[in-house]
Parts: structure tokens; sequence; C-alpha cells
């Protein structure tokens, strides 16, 4: 799956989670802009987790704050 | 292990605001002092003037029954107990003034231990100074920088900690989930390590893990199996080891973790094991080998109070019928419990929100009655819990004082 595609499908599973109906762009994040709390990044991480069939440590989600990021990694990891 | 009830058990990080170091913490204070500001007795500033027993004691002048500690079987004030601490406090005195590794390790530090490996039947015990240690210790050291430790997300902070302290690849997944679990350890890459860490209680709620099935799991991919039954020694079990021994997976699990600060009656934590290598843990585990060794008074005490444990099946007992009338009792009078049926000895009553929660801890507080006031981030779910935690030394008719104090508090604040 390229970049574009992961974008789709991840853009797709934050749906229910985007409550306020922001509009997400790359430069989104996830603690401000959408207002996750821990048990919500929860959730939305297994979400992915099971799409993609990868695990996204608490050590990597540290390093992820927007959404680009997510995308970024979530790319890299479902090519290894 | 203890609570943090008013912060989350993963830690947080809250980022700096500027020059004052403690700018971070004002939405906190502001939340306090609201809560505080409508003349709200404070729930985490009670001070105990005296200790009348297991169960009773001067609480901000009050005469209250204690219904939130962790005093499950009733130790602390036992003769014998009381008795082989003045003992060693007069023969070895009052502290050892070094580490476990040098010269803090006496004759009572291995008489504790053999006394945890006779209790757990195990090859190997190592004490810490307190519970948090011990899981912080353990965890932090043997899982390493490319090994990936899977945990549930409502673990004790003292896991958390463990994890953050190390170096290991951190997966959670959904409280109390296989499903979820298994998903993650089929994915971890190949060849990497990997540590279970689970809990045979959890505190907030007093549910039980499905430990059988999660065990058997874990082993299915390879994985060490670590439990933390603070909240299960002494009367969960045939022989009071846990979950673990009640789900029939003692021998499947690679660690137990443990407290001297609930059932046992003082403070300490340790980590019993039949692992072949665990004594290097004494080498290498920087939260054993960096700090004072427990004082001789209080390794004498958890070594009479573990050693009477074994023979507690009658107050183990007492203790099961104390938390099932407590559960019906409430479930009666129309409260909304944590667990369909009570699995521990710990009830949660689950508050509709955080004033109602505070209201009602404060007019059980002033009805005689002692509970924890447990409340988001530190709770599941963002509840606000009322906690109780029975005592095998509550009799029956303070049970039934009890739910009369819960019926009085709860029509006044309007919960049922």
């Amino acid at each position: 799956m390229d970049r574009s595609d992961v974008d789709t499908k991840i853009r797709e599973l934050a749906e229910p989670f985007n409550k306020k109906g922001v509009t997400i762009t790359e430069d989104t994040t996830f603690a401000n802009d959408l207002e996750f709390d821990s048990l919500t990044v929860m959730d939305f991480v297994a979400e992915i987790e099971d799409e993609f069939d990868i695990i996204i440590s608490m050590n990597q989600q540290a390093e992820i704050e927007n959404y680009g990021q997510l995308v970024d990694a979530v790319t890299k990891l479902q090519a290894d | 292990m203890s609570e943090g009830i008013i912060q989350s058990d993963q830690p947080q990080d809250i980022e700096g605001e500027g020059k004052d170091l403690f700018s971070k913490f004002d939405d906190i204070i502001a939340l306090r002092e609201g809560l505080l500001s409508s003349g709200q007795e404070d729930p985490f500033n009670l001070v105990m003037e005296k200790v009348l027993s297991p169960t009773r004691a001067i609480c901000n002048g009050r005469d209250t029954i204690l219904l939130g500690t962790y005093n499950y079987m009733g130790m602390t004030f036992d003769p014998d107990v009381v008795e082989a601490g003045r003992q060693a406090l007069s023969d070895f005195g009052a502290g050892t003034t070094g580490s476990r590794v040098l010269n803090g390790t006496y004759q009572g530090h291995k008489e504790v231990e053999q006394a945890l490996m006779d209790f757990y039947a195990m090859d190997h015990a190592m004490v810490f100074s307190t519970g948090y240690q011990a899981n912080l210790g353990i965890i932090s050291t043997i899982a390493g920088k490319g090994d990936y430790i899977v945990l549930d997300i409502d673990s004790h902070a003292s896991i958390w900690d463990g994890c953050a302290l190390g170096n290991a690849e951190v997966v959670p997944f959904k409280h109390n989930d296989i499903e979820a679990m298994e998903k993650r350890l089929k994915r971890i890459p190949e060849g990497a390590g990997k540590l279970v860490v689970l809990e045979g209680v959890y505190s907030m709620l007093g549910d039980i893990a499905p430990l059988k099935e999660m065990v058997s799991v874990a082993k299915k991919y390879g994985a060490m199996v670590l439990v933390d039954e603070a909240h299960s020694m002494g009367f969960i079990g045939e022989n009071g080891r846990g979950v673990v021994e009640q789900a029939g997976v003692i021998d499947d699990v690679d660690f137990i973790i443990g407290t001297f600060s609930k059932s046992v009656g003082t403070v300490g934590g340790f980590c019993v094991s039949n692992h072949p290598k665990f004594e290097i843990m004494r080498l290498v585990c920087r939260p054993y080998v960096f700090t004072a060794s427990l004082p001789p008074s209080v390794v004498a005490t958890a070594c009479t109070s573990i050693r009477k444990l074994m023979q507690g099946s009658n107050k183990r007992a007492h203790l099961w019928e104390n938390s099932k009338m407590l559960h019906k009792g409430l479930k009666e009078l129309g409260f909304q419990l944590g667990t369909e049926e009570p699995q521990s000895a710990i009830i949660a009553v689950i508050m509709p929100d955080l004033e109602k929660g505070a209201a009602m801890w404060e007019a059980l507080i002033k009805g005689g009655l002692y509970v924890n006031l447990a409340r988001p981030p530190a709770t599941p779910a963002n509840m606000t819990l009322l906690r109780c935690s029975l005592c095998a030394e509550h009799s029956e008719e303070e049970v039934g004082e009890i739910l009369s104090i819960f019926e009085t508090a709860g029509k006044d604040v309007g919960i049922i």
C-alpha cells in the first residue's frame, strides 16, 4: 500500500473518533486539535493496528504528534 | 501498591509553560481549589489521629469504620506480628542504613524471603523496600532494548513506571481482552523477547483477570509472564497464592509480584520465581540495589504475618462472606457497582459524577465511614468511584452498619 492508500484508510478509521468534525490536514494534532484523550488514543491505535496488522508501540506513539506523522509511520510499518 | 487517586496510572507528559516550573500544575491546582471552595471536606487530606483496630480509627476527630484500607486480613494488630516487630526493633535496631547487596541484609531479610518461598512453594524470593519498587525493578530490568512488553491498559502505576524506566517496546491492550492481547503477541517480530504483564485483581473496579486463558495464550507465543497479585495474596486461591492459583496457572507464570502493604499488613514488596537464573536480579536490578533495605522490625512483622496467613483459611472464608454481603446489600439498595458479582475484597461503587461522588464521600465520612474516592484520570473509562475494601476483621454487624450508613448518605445526596 502506498502513502495515499494508507492516508485514505486512516481517514476512514479516524472519522468515528473525530466527534467535532475537525477538518484533518497533515498538521492536525491528536492531543490539541482532535482532543483525543488516552482512552480514545488506545481505541484509535488498536483500529489502525488491526487494519494494517502492525504494532505501533507506545514508544513509537510518543513520536507521533500530528496526522502526517501518523500516516508516515504506518506507511513505513506496513511496508516492513 | 497504592493508588494515585487523582492522577492516572499511565504517566502523562506535561509540557513546560515558561519560567515557573510549577505553572504546568495550574490546572490541577484550580480543580482542587474549585472542589474545596464549596466547603467540601478534603477527600485527599484525611488524618487518622488514632488507630483503634484494623477496622476502626479516629479520623478527622470522628470514630470511623475503615472501609478503604488494604488491610484485607487484618494483620496490622495481630499480637504475634506486633510482638515480632517489637523484638526485632530491640535486637536489631531501627534500621539497616544500607542496601541489600552491601550491609543491608540481616537475618530477618533472609527469613522473610524463606517465608515467601514457603508460602508460594517457589524456588526464589527477592524482597524490595516497597511493592512499587518490585514492579519498577523487575519490569525495567528484565525487558531491555528490542524486547516487547505487552500489558493491560488498566495496569497499576508501578507497572507503567517500570515500562518507562526500561528500554523495551511497550504495547498495551484493552482491559482483560484476551483477543486483543493475542493479536499483539502475534505481531511481535520473530526472535524478539516478550514479557506479558497482568494483574490478578485490578484494584479500581475489583475485577479479576481471565488468567487461565491469558497465561495460556502468552505461553503459546513464547512470552514470559509476570502477574501482580498485590490485591489477592492471602485470600484468593486455595493457599492464598492469588488468582494464578485459583485459575490453576501458577506453574506457568514466570514471576509473581506482591506486596507486604496489603494482606501482610506492613510495607515492602517482593518477586517470587522459579527461573533458574533469578538470583542474578539482586546484582542487576537498580531499584533493589540503590536503596536502603527494609528495617528489621518490618521484615520480622512481615515474616510472622506471612507464616500466619498460611493458616488463615477461616479468616479467608469470613472475608469472602463480608465481600458477598456488602456487594449484595449495596446492589439491593440500588447502587451501581463495578462488577456484577463480588470477585475480590474490593467493591467499587460507581458515582454519577465527581461532584456527587465527592458529596457522597463527605456524607459517608460524616456518618462515620471511610472509603476511597477515586476519580478520573486515575479510573478506567473516566468514572468516579467510591472504592470499598473489606477486612476479614469486619464483623457481620459492622457490614450491616456500613450498609445503613451507605443508605442514609445515598438518600441524602440523592443517588439512590
